[in-house]
């Protein structure tokens, strides 16, 4: 589908992964089962699908926060001569492949008690043993690559949601990670906002070559920042391919469709209220009767 | 006759199956309320294990330093802000120790024997343990409030995805901070408890200052003070621990932020008094 990548350009390989949480009585329900793909060094990697079909949870096993079931998640950054697995890793070998990697929560998740600079000074503090002066001079520019360098007194509480993402994304990109994870970017913000976020996402990866795995259900965003992408649906992989086979897909007129997997990333990308993923199991016959006109 | 014997058989057999189920039930609920305590216990137990182990770090290995400014901040957070209230319940207690003892004592005609009783009884018992448990609302609810809306906000995610360790960070800060105040208040609340007796003791029940003060200067020797020393000690490491714990294993938004603080309060007072006895016994018996 991807046709053939060579080994060094792969930076994290998912193989048939699977992660499971425990329900009320405690027997496992499977959020992702199966899901394999690579992730290519330099693109931009769109993880696309419908709310709680796992992309958050897919996320946090990327980044070793939680424990998977069954799988291997291979990770190959610079300077390493093998693909390494984290499932199962310990936490210092771990952190050791997460100063390597930077993640922007869907919040922001900045430490509340820290002001805007001290956010982004923190790593750079612990896992670089560069000078303070250095470590200014960097949060500085760090700060002025997202425009917020006229907000480095302010805590986190006194930002708006736009704002907390921007310095979170300074943060992320403190000590130059290789990989960039990217949670909801845009949620919760408006369309200015959400663009602006996406033009630094394109900034960030083309002047400094990161690698970028983004978490996103907001479609236009999705078209304008991925090389690849991919389509979540219950915890499986049901597409992943070229974004130029996805805009093809999300243009074509419902007769040019032949599968009901095509008709259902169809209906997904362009938001139809009717298609496969408006399901007609869970509703009465006078719901049916509404719907089928 | 016989399909009413069937049915009555019928009736008082389900009614027996309903009996079991009944039984069954409770002790499942039983068995899982077992298992959640032995739970809790092991996870306190593990993270105090894990805030060892950091200390140690931080005070032997380089580049582990514990973080002054944020030790400073819970160190006020904790314990400055609560002295005011200390001295309050303190001081009521010295008074109430005082006036409940009063008639007894005077019935013997040893009024000034006060002074021993609300001496000991403070120093070694109620002095430590009342500062305990206004420490066990005042901080630690506060600290497991903090610590579940981190969880929430998921800025522990993030700590630990930059490759930071929560519990360096953030329990470490509390532990110390804790533990500090605690024995710290428990030094004030002696000092007040026994004003609180001696206002008492002179001002209403007639006992004359200098036959008070010396009193207890007497009654009082070096290790009732250490011991309760001591065991502000433990207290402070209880309700940090257990405080951190719940504010950590946080789930369920705001809803299990508000399960947290309560649970700690509870939890807290609860251990702080089971621990307490078990001192108390060891003591006595250690003649200490
Ligand atoms: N910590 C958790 N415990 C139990 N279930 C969870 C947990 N996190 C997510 N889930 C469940 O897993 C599914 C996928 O969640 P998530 O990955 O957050 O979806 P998405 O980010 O795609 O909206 C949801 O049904 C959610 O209820
Ligand atoms: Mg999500």
């Amino acid at each position: 589908m991807t046709g053939i990548v060579s080994n060094a350009q792969v930076v994290i390989s998912v193989v048939d992964l699977a992660k499971s949480f425990e329900d009320a009585e405690g027997n496992p329900v499977y959020v992702l089962d199966g899901v394999t793909f690579d992730v290519l060094r330099g693109e931009t990697l769109v993880i696309m699908g419908g709310s709680g079909c796992g992309k958050s949870t897919l996320l946090n096993c990327l980044i070793g926060e939680y424990d998977i079931n069954a799988g291997k998640i291979a990770y190959r950054t610079k300077g390493m001569d093998a693909a390494v697995n984290i499932a199962g890793m310990n936490e210092r070998k771990l952190n050791g492949i997460r100063k390597r990697i930077g993640i922007l929560f869907q919040s922001g998740a900045l430490f509340n008690s820290l002001t805007v600079s001290e956010n982004v000074a923190l790593p750079l503090q612990e896992h670089s043993y560069v000078d303070r002066s250095i470590i200014d001079i960097v949060v500085t520019l760090k700060l002025q690559q997202v425009k917020m360098l006229g907000h480095r007194d302010k805590f986190p509480g006194q930002l708006s949601g736009g704002q907390k993402k921007r310095v979170g994304l300074a943060r992320a990109t403190a000590l130059d990670p290789e990989i960039l994870f990217y949670d909801e970017p845009s949620a919760g913000l408006d369309p200015v906002t959400s663009t602006a976020i996406d033009e630094l996402m394109m900034d960030l990866s083309k002047k400094l070559q990161v690698t970028s795995v983004v978490v996103t259900h907001e479609m236009d965003s999705a078209f304008r920042i991925a090389d690849r992408m991919i389509m979540l649906e219950h915890g499986r992989v049901l597409k992943l391919g070229r974004r130029e086979e996805f805009e093809a897909l999300r243009d074509a007129k419902p007769q040019e469709l032949n599968t009901d997997t095509e008709r259902l990333i169809h209906q997904f990308l362009t938001g139809a209220n009717q298609g496969p993923l408006t399901d007609t199991d869970g509703m009465s016959e006078f719901e049916k009767l509404i719907v089928s006109g | 006759m016989g399909t009413r014997a069937t049915g009555s058989a019928g009736s008082s057999g389900s009614r027996v199956r309903a009996a079991i189920a009944a039984v069954g039930d409770w002790a499942a609920a039983g068995l899982k309320q077992v298992g959640d305590r032995v739970r809790f216990v092991g996870g306190v137990s593990q993270l105090f294990n894990e805030t060892s182990k950091w200390c140690f770090r931080g005070m032997f290995l380089p580049g582990h330093k514990v973080g002054w400014r944020s030790l400073v901040a819970q160190t006020v957070r904790v314990g400055v802000l609560a002295i005011p209230i200390v001295v309050i319940v303190q001081v009521f207690i010295g008074v109430i120790l005082a006036l409940q003892l009063a008639p007894t004592l005077e019935r013997y005609g040893q009024m000034e024997r006060i002074a021993d009783v609300v001496g000991i009884a403070i120093f070694r018992e109620l002095g430590p343990l009342i500062t305990a448990i206004v420490l066990s609302g005042f901080a630690g609810a506060s600290i497991a409030a903090e610590l579940g809306a981190m969880v929430e906000s998921e800025e522990i995610k993030a700590l630990r995805a930059h490759a930071l360790n929560p519990i360096r960070f953030l329990v470490i800060p509390r532990f110390l901070a804790t533990v500090l105040m605690l024995t710290g208040l428990t030094v004030i609340a002696d000092i007040v408890g026994v004003l609180g007796g001696f206002g008492t003791g002179v001002l209403v029940l007639g006992v004359s200052p200098s036959a008070y003060l010396s009193a207890t200067r007497e009654a009082l020797v070096m290790k009732d003070f250490l011991t309760g020393l001591f065991k502000a000690g433990v207290f402070g490491v209880l309700i940090s621990m257990i405080a951190c714990y719940e504010g950590l294993t946080v789930t369920g938004g705001a809803v299990g932020v508000g399960r947290a603080t309560t649970a700690t309060v509870v939890k807290s007072i609860v251990a702080l008094i089971a621990t307490d006895a078990v001192f108390t016994a060891v003591f006595y018996v250690w003649e200490l």
